[in-house]
């Protein structure tokens, strides 16, 4: 396999001084499979990072190494990861819903996060009113759709007010109207200023909703640039390959 | 070559024996034998009992168990599967040399009591209960942790939010423990004594009665005690129906 070009990894719009984590040298095996190899990565305030790459790439992988999950054998001692004190939610591609009402949910996550008990009652509503389903509150939970049912997973993420949100392909396996009610959803949430960082297959949706994109191909980041330029501007030939497959140009 | 027919008359007597039998305890069961529902009361009284002490106790120590690490974990886990086949006479014997007056809580007076019988079935269901609910618990922990984790939950959070997740299952493993109470002979004999009117249940009764050739009510008893079983069954069944309909979620 020929060495690949790895574009250095600092915030093209916002100072690294702002950076809300940062990874350093990240590498994690799944027993003979490397995952991550030695990617440095730092995510400022402000920003909406889409993660692009095939399947195995290693996007949900530093999604989860970002957030902190990794821990184990699996993780080269090697690696650092430095998070500023904020709020950090993520929304996997298949929400875990517990066997609960929708509401019982939320309380859930308030309850996880500590969440003063006067604050919950005014915070549950306006989560369930900002996903659409202030309607759907006593419903089992698992008995909604699957649109719904990522709506429930970022209502339950913005429920604790986070700075900074994870979404692993927030929008895959949805049916079109879903797509567009979560795409939405991201949409005013980073015209709020929220600092996203997603995984997708749909370039369209990097393009809508980032302010940078990031392709990595097996564990590597070949590729981390402004949306404009990434789009635009001639890649690394392994970036460019992977646009043309995908956009059919 | 065999005559078969040689043991066609006492098998024909055997189902004629039988019938009666069961006709005679259909009789008993229906008209209220006298102590009968008395036995059945105690019988319920001391399996529901240690059901739910051993709940208490099983639930906290498998959900424990399914979240926690630490050195020598692996051996607890094995013990408590090996505790899954506790004889009943081992434990009805421990009980006993623990409550007897010259054992070290002789002093509390309670062997031939309910509440050593209790104590007893209490034992036999705890590993019953907490290996299902470990396990149960643990399937769930594995695929979901992360999610929990995620949204700042502790080992001990989680496995409280996942007891709640899996508590239609949890019933059933209940019901599996009350199953092995209420069915258990060997404990409640040794440390209840099968005193009439005091620590005879349903089990010890079947056990005194077939062995003085009372098989009516021996029958009869056992007849109650299907079907106490089935009707636990079909309130786990409604419920668990309830529980699965959309707008019956636990609010």
């Amino acid at each position: 396999m020929a060495p690949m070009t790895t574009i250095p990894t600092a915030s093209p719009t916002v100072p690294a001084t702002q950076a809300l984590v940062t990874l350093h040298q990240a590498t994690v095996r799944f027993a003979d499979v490397v995952a991550l190899r030695q990617v440095t990565f730092s995510v400022s305030r402000g920003e909406q990072i889409a993660l692009v790459g095939t399947n195995g790439s290693g996007k949900t992988t530093l999604l989860r190494a970002l957030h902190g999950l990794l821990d184990g054998p699996g993780l080269d001692p090697a690696t650092r990861v430095c998070h500023a004190p904020t709020r950090q939610a993520m929304v996997f591609q298949r929400p875990f819903m517990l066997n609960l009402s929708v509401r019982r949910n939320l309380q859930c996550a308030l309850w996880l996060a500590r969440v003063p008990q006067p604050e919950r009652a005014a915070r549950l509503h306006d989560a369930l009113a900002r996903v659409g389903l202030a309607d759907l509150g006593a419903r089992a939970a698992h008995t909604l759709s699957g649109g719904q049912q990522q709506r429930l997973a970022m209502a339950r993420a913005l429920i604790t007010q986070p700075d900074l949100m994870f979404l692993d392909e927030p929008t895959a396996s949805l049916d079109p109207n879903a797509k567009r009610e979560v795409e939405g959803l991201m949409a005013s949430l980073a015209a709020g200023g929220m600092t996203l960082v997603f995984s997708t297959h749909n370039l369209g949706q990097a393009k809508r909703l980032a302010t940078r994109v990031v392709y990595l191909e097996a564990g590597e980041v070949v590729c981390d640039a402004p949306t404009q330029e990434f789009f635009h501007r001639p890649q690394p030939p392994r970036a460019q390959a992977f646009l043309r497959g995908e956009l059919g140009g | 070559m065999r005559d078969f027919g040689q043991n066609a008359a006492p098998n024909a007597h055997t189902m004629e024996t039988l019938l009666q039998s069961l006709a005679e305890a259909w009789r008993l069961v229906s008209t209220g034998h006298d102590g009968l529902w008395q036995v059945v009361a105690l019988s319920l009284r001391v399996s529901a009992t240690a059901c739910l002490l051993g709940a208490g106790i099983g639930i906290g120590l498998g959900a424990w168990l399914a979240v926690a690490r630490f050195p020598g974990q692996r051996w607890v886990v094995a013990a408590l599967n090996t505790l899954l086949a506790l004889p009943s006479v081992v434990v009805g014997l421990v009980v006993y040399l623990l409550l007897s007056r010259s054992g070290p809580l002789g002093s509390w007076g309670l062997l031939f009591t309910p509440s050593a019988m209790v104590a007893a079935q209490t034992i036999l269901v705890v590993p019953v209960i907490a290996a299902l609910t470990r396990q149960l618990v643990g399937d769930a922990w594995q695929g979901q942790g992360d999610q929990l984790r995620s949204m700042g939950a502790t080992p001990w959070s989680a496995a409280a939010l996942l007891v709640a997740h899996e508590r239609l299952s949890l019933i059933t493993v209940l019901l599996t423990a009350f199953g092995r109470a209420i069915s258990e002979v060997g404990a409640v004999m040794i440390v209840g004594g099968n005193i009439l009117g005091l620590t005879r249940v349903m089990t010890t009764t079947i056990a005194l009665e077939t062995s003085k050739g009372d098989l009516p009510l021996a029958l009869g008893l056992g007849l109650v005690l299907l079907a106490v079983v089935a009707l636990l069954n079909g309130l786990v069944a409604a419920l668990q129906r309830r529980q699965a309909s959309p707008l019956k979620a636990l609010m």
